[in-house]
């Protein structure tokens, strides 16, 4: 009986958290699935009609720009705050003087919460009350920045606010992985009187590449999950100009009373979270298995 | 002996009257949390509690009810659905078809509601001919309002067409005052949507158009000059609108900054907080056109179980429609009673006003349901259009695009 319990108690310590989990998580997806192939509107129905609330998806224009807008947004908040996080953490690694107070100053947005950071950005970028307004009360009366107005650059607004509030913990995640390198190769490239930034772009940076892989994971999903940063800044507008899946998903949701739809755009939203999550799981275990 | 019979019948005969005569209980699921909505709520509280009944009050928190609906979805879904529930429009009929709404018609007979009420908001307190649902109030939707100094210093009467709007808004717009204050949000520009729809394609047009969802009335040529007038009126909005609250519109309008607003009748309540007076501080019409646009506030009756919980429904419907309620909460709230056999001596010039169109409007067949307010169509198909109509008034869509877009939008949301 001891013998029995010794083998057993991480199993039955752990059993409890992973039926929760299989049920919360892997069950709940299970049930979206289902009821995006059904016509669920107000409540959930469970006669399946097949693909129909894919074909109404593709079909919506709001869709699109929701869709397209995720990988705009994307692609330059990734890109942008990776690069700009590096260059603050290669900037830090010079060991300047009061690095500390610096590292805070960057890393300190990431304290505050998404609601915060849009509000305080939606402050700052309304033209009639911000940026434009107090340039403009300096006496440059033509300046212009009226982007969180414009449909077609509202966007930018939200990679600009998301920018400012990851980009901190990019280079803290960087600086961590600089300062992990073997000081000893690199003290060895500099008695070889090779330059500072060859001594970065050769060894430093590609023994890094873990790092980089963690930072893209951590911000593809903060993308695909963003939510909170549209509805403070824009709430979605102009018009629909700046819905992101995520937006679409809840005003289907909750506003619309068009479950079936709504199930079938977090079923996409899924979809695209496994194609950038699955390619690195499977590089993972394989190289532990190897 | 004798006595012992005598106390055994009157034990008895207590049991019956009390079983008869359950306390009336009621649970009533509202979204009213603001704070002239609360005084509202509480009006009914008191005359429900006066009448011996137990009221259980559950306020879910946010203006447009989305946290309400999760909430009541909840407790449906768990089968444990409250006994009145805050619902409008198509909803109602929504919740009914997924058989969890009550028949309250004895209540509604008793009370001669059929004579009462109007009509059309009469048919949407029916589901299949039954009484499911008690108005509680009627807003007006299709109003413009002013700033009677800013229009007596221009020279500018009320308009009465959408070309004399044009007009008078250019003359402004020339003297440097905005002449159309307006907040770009979604539903805002719906708003303004339907007040424009309704003058243009009438009555009729607007019935086949947006309760009908006629495809022929969808893509005619007045419809296109529907968002014509759109991008006039996209003119006239500063440049600085996108994301405002319509309360921070209708301030601009009181602070002189903006002429005009075309917003509910809940903006009167706004100015009146301000302490000003209609027809000296600012003025109030019907947007230009025949016919009058209604949101009307209404309580459905679920499905309960318990002797209480029905006495509960039957007397809160009896006490909703009832005169001294729908006066006193709609004083209140800013809008004006549902039914009509009520004495408005004490409401204000513009519900007065309100009062005789919906008579009048009732009376000519065009006495019509917001689409944007959730009245006239089901939250899918009011969607499908509001995308259409405030991507076109963000953007620079032509208007032939727009009708192509309202089109195909609809036939995808059914």
């Amino acid at each position: 009986m001891i013998k029995w319990l010794e083998e057993n108690t991480p199993k039955l310590v752990l059993a409890p958290s992973f039926i929760a989990v299989l049920i919360f998580v892997y069950g709940f997806i299970a049930w979206t699935a289902w009821v995006s192939l059904t016509r669920s509107r107000l409540l959930p129905k469970y006669e399946i009609e097949g693909f129909i609330q894919y074909e109404r998806l593709f079909a919506s224009p709001r869709w699109e720009t929701a869709f397209g807008n995720l990988f705009v947004f994307g692609t330059l908040f990734i890109v942008i705050a990776m690069v700009l996080g590096l260059a603050l953490a290669i900037l830090l690694d010079q060991n300047i003087r009061t690095e500390g107070a610096i590292r805070t100053i960057y890393l300190y947005p990431m304290a505050l919460s998404m609601i915060v950071t849009g509000t305080a950005w939606k402050w700052i970028l309304n033209p009639g009350l911000g940026l434009e307004a107090m340039v403009r009360g300096w006496g440059f009366e033509n300046f212009t920045f009226d982007w969180l107005v414009d449909p077609d650059k509202a966007i930018f607004t939200i990679v600009l606010a998301a920018i400012w509030q990851s980009s901190g913990f990019v280079m803290a995640l960087f600086l961590a992985g600089l300062r992990s390198v073997d000081g000893e190769i690199i003290k060895a490239a500099q008695v070889d009187g090779i330059p500072t930034w060859r001594v970065y772009t050769a060894i430093i940076i590609p023994a890094m590449a873990p790092i980089f892989l963690s930072a893209f994971i951590v911000l593809s999903h903060l993308a695909v999950k963003s939510f909170d940063l549209v509805i403070a800044l824009t709430g979605g507008g102009p018009g629909y100009a700046t819905d992101l899946p995520a937006t679409y998903m809840y005003a289907m949701a909750f506003s619309r009373g068009d479950i079936g739809q709504a199930a079938s755009s977090a079923m996409i939203m899924m979809l695209v979270v496994f194609s950038i999550v699955v390619p690195y799981l499977y590089s993972e275990l394989r190289s532990k298995d190897g | 002996m004798n006595t012992y019979v005598t106390g055994a019948v009157s034990a008895l005969s207590m049991i019956v009257a009390t079983s008869a005569l359950a306390e009336p209980t009621a649970e009533v699921l509202h979204y009213w949390t603001s704070g002239g909505e609360a005084k509202s709520v509480a009006v009914l509280q008191k005359e429900f509690a006066d009448k011996g009944g137990s009221w259980t009050d559950m306020p879910v928190a946010g203006g447009g009810g989305d946290a309400a609906m999760t909430a009541l979805r909840a407790r449906v879904l768990s089968g444990n659905a409250p006994t009145a529930v805050q619902l409008k429009g198509p909803a109602i009929q929504e919740w009914y078809e997924e058989g969890v709404l009550a028949d309250i018609s004895s209540v509604a007979e008793a009370n001669d509601w059929e004579t009462v009420l109007p009509a059309s908001i009469a048919g949407h307190m029916k589901c299949e001919g039954t009484w499911c649902a008690a108005p509680v109030n009627v807003h007006r939707v299709d109003w413009i309002w002013a700033n009677a100094e800013v229009l007596n210093a221009n020279g500018i009467e009320m308009p009465t067409t959408w070309d004399e709007f044009n007009a008078a808004a250019d003359k402004l717009q020339e003297a440097g005052i905005i002449p159309l204050a307006h907040g770009g949000q979604a539903w805002q520009d719906a708003t303004i949507f339907e007040a424009v729809a309704l003058g243009i394609l009438g009555p009729d047009g607007y019935h086949k158009a947006f309760v009908e969802l006629d495809n022929e009335t969808l893509t005619s040529d007045a419809m296109i000059a529907v968002f014509d007038q759109m991008r006039t009126l996209r003119g006239y909005v500063d440049s600085n609108f996108s994301g405002r609250d319509w309360n921070l519109a209708t301030s601009m309008v009181m602070n002189g900054e903006a002429a005009f607003q075309i917003m509910g009748d809940w903006a009167k309540g706004e100015f009146m907080a301000a302490g000003k007076v209609p027809g000296e501080d600012f003025l109030c019409a019907s947007a230009p056109g025949e016919g009058f646009l209604y949101n009307v506030d209404s309580f459905a009756m679920f499905d309960v179980d318990g002797d209480d919980k029905k006495a509960g429904q039957e007397l809160l419907a009896e006490l909703v429609v009832g005169q001294n309620f729908q006066k006193v909460f709609n004083l209140n709230k800013g809008s004006i009673p549902a039914r009509t056999d009520v004495a408005l001596d004490e409401f204000d010039d513009c519900a007065r006003l309100s009062a005789d169109d919906m008579q009048a409007s009732s009376d000519s067949d065009a006495l019509l349901p917001s689409y944007a307010h959730g009245m006239a169509l089901r939250g899918a198909q009011a969607g499908a259009i509001t995308d259409v109509v405030t991507a076109h008034f963000n953007s620079d869509m032509s208007s032939a695009d727009a009708v192509q877009m309202l089109a195909d939008g609809i036939a995808n949301s059914m």
